[in-house]
């Protein structure tokens, strides 16, 4: 079994509740934390973990803590990005509903740590249900003196509000979340001024991911030089990864960073391997944003190495034979699916999913959309494939925040490793639009 | 006969939600609550007319247009009056891999529906969604806040019995 921090006692009955949390070593690192510790040793033993933010983006937690800003009579603000929105990423979902006060807990050691008084968790609003498990955590953790007033005696006071989204997955920008929860539409703002400057309610603010958080407990418990022990390199520590597709096991799985993908893949204690009867043909590694991989990629980098579950690995190769860790959404493809449908689903999803405040991401992404729809449904040309390459390009790194870069990767990775593929819808539109038809390779065509 | 319109209010147990939901807010930045008041409006009138959204543009203190801009911007708010059960599957690629596609025809073809649209009786809405968070046991829908997941026809079947007594 590899290392658990964040899943070690998801399994025990009862683990949503306070008293089971608290019988199994829950909030012990609170009260170390408050009793014993400074606010700038916690964040100190945060930038020696180097735990790196698990939305997606990798940032260093630590690093990103020490750039907030400190003003005299300022309030300061955490906010927890509960947006978990990028397609293949279910793991804050289920680490919330499962073990709703390790959330808790990491929340008010981190708020400590930062100096805030009022602090928020940003939860999609789909996720009512798990929002109404974590108030009810809320309420016993208060309760118990853990929460509110004057925290175990020290003089230190935090309130935790809990706030549903409305269905956007830009929300899942840190400053499309921070307009959300002011009230507004999500449109992401233009920086610098960075939140840890001007933030939430144009105060220093702090916007980190669920899981992010949840590390906090154990490296307060264990140290931050305990859990940068764990992991490979700069990845340190576990990662939550979210396994969806083709898979025997579908479901979130808790790995130490640097475990080969083979293993991840085929080990029973993981994904199982592709079901029975199939074979792998391609992988996304972390969420819809991330470059699409050929099985070829997927357990091997273009040197030959082993790949492994890290930032670094699975980036090896740029985008030219490499994906990306991501938020850890690991969708699995076996040969029964069409890459060209894939495609056009997920930037189908973009399209609907832009904010529509930069032309390169609102126009481009329909475009890519109705591109792609056409030549999934045998109406394309050939210069469709070069046309997508070059609206992905311009969309690419030319708009105030990353969805237009997530909207373009997918789709130039997609052509630049299974371009026959697209160029077969083109040249065969009938074989290619029966119901069920999937290309497999040159050799059937003719 | 004069037909007098209701006056819009939110009952008395919402009423004081909304009021709580405001209160966690810094003073003045009352329009914080916007989206969770939006959720609580649509749980009692099942969607937001532009009375409902008048209604709480009133109640935080701000101008309709800011409720409007901000209703119409997220997806989860029905603008229009739905069936009781609104059902909001995904569409999103991990649910598709799933199968997801040859179930929602079946779901299609049940209720006799397409996407947008309510069965004659009032009984089902359904509502093409994106990605649920739930792609390890898609193909998922949820209605209001409940998620059913791996969806097969079989389950289909049963799911809309259920809701159908």
């Amino acid at each position: 079994m590899s290392k658990k921090i964040l899943l070690e006692h998801a399994h025990i009955e009862g683990i949503e509740t306070f008293d089971t949390y608290r019988k199994n070593g829950g909030y012990e690192a609170l009260e170390k934390a408050i009793k014993t510790m400074s606010p700038e040793a916690v964040v100190e033993e945060a930038k020696k973990s180097g735990v790196r933010g698990r939305g997606g983006a990798g940032f260093p937690m630590g690093m990103k803590w020490g750039f907030l800003a400190k003003p005299e009579g300022v309030p300061r603000y955490l906010v927890c990005n509960a947006d978990e929105s990028e397609p293949g990423t279910f793991k804050d979902h289920y680490l919330m509903k499962t073990i709703p006060h390790l959330l808790i807990e990491g929340m008010i050691i981190s708020s400590f740590a930062l100096g805030a008084n009022k602090s928020f968790i940003y939860v999609r609003g789909e996720l009512m249900y798990v929002i109404n498990i974590l108030q009810q955590a809320i309420a016993e953790a208060k309760a118990n003196g853990f929460l509110g007033k004057n925290i175990l005696g020290s003089g230190y006071d935090l309130e935790l509000v809990v706030h549903p989204g409305g269905g956007a997955y830009i929300c899942g920008e840190e400053t499309a979340l921070l307009e959300s929860l002011e009230g507004k539409r999500g449109n992401p703002r233009n920086k610098p001024p960075f939140p840890a400057v001007k933030g939430l309610y144009q105060c220093p603010t702090v916007v980190n991911n669920v899981e992010s958080i949840a590390n906090m407990v154990w490296i307060i418990n264990n140290g931050g030089d305990a859990y940068a022990a764990v992991g490979v390199g700069r990845s340190t520590g576990t990662k939550l990864i979210s396994a969806s597709g083709h898979i025997k096991n579908p479901g979130v799985y808790e790995i130490e960073l640097g475990l080969s993908v083979e293993e991840f893949m085929n080990s029973d204690e993981y994904c199982g391997g592709i079901r029975d009867g199939h074979h792998l043909k391609a992988l996304v590694a972390g969420g819809s944003s991330v470059p699409i991989i050929p099985a070829n990629l997927v357990y091997k980098t273009a040197n030959g190495e082993d790949r492994l579950m890290s930032y670094e690995s699975l980036s090896d190769g740029g985008f030219a034979t490499g994906t990306m860790l991501g938020s850890g959404g690991f969708i699995v493809f076996d040969e029964t699916a069409c890459i060209v449908r894939n495609t056009w689903n997920f930037s189908r999803f973009y399209h609907h999913e832009s904010c529509g405040q930069c032309s390169p991401c609102r126009e481009g992404t329909g475009w890519m959309e109705k591109v792609l729809h056409r030549i999934e449904h045998g109406h394309g040309n050939m210069r469709d494939i070069d046309l997508l390459v070059d609206v992905a390009k311009k969309i690419e790194g030319n708009t105030i925040c990353p969805l237009g870069d997530a909207a373009a990767w997918p789709v130039a990775s997609a052509i630049r490793h299974f371009r026959d593929e697209f160029e077969w819808h083109v040249k065969y539109p009938k074989e290619a639009t029966r119901p069920g038809a999937v290309y497999m390779g040159e050799a059937e065509l003719v | 006969m004069n037909q007098v319109a209701e006056p819009i209010a939110f009952t008395p147990e919402r009423q004081k939600r909304v009021d709580q939901m405001i209160a966690n807010y810094p003073e003045g930045r009352q329009k914080s609550a916007l989206l969770p008041v939006l959720h609580v409006a649509q749980e009692q009138w099942g969607w937001l007319s532009s009375e409902v959204m008048d209604h709480v543009a009133k109640l935080l203190d701000i101008q309709p247009i800011e409720v409007y801009e901000v209703a119409t911007f997220y997806t989860m708010f029905h603008l229009d009056p739905v069936g009781k059960n609104v059902i909001e599957y995904c569409r999103t690629g991990p649910c598709c891999l799933m199968g997801a596609e040859d179930v929602y025809s079946h779901l299609k073809q049940k209720l006799g529906i397409q996407a947008g649209e309510t069965t004659p009786d009032g009984l089902f809405s359904l509502k093409e969604v994106e990605c649920l968070a739930a792609c390890g046991w898609g193909p998922v829908f949820q209605i209001r806040e409940k998620y059913y997941m791996n969806l097969t026809n079989e389950k289909v079947d049963s799911i809309i019995e259920e809701l159908s007594q």
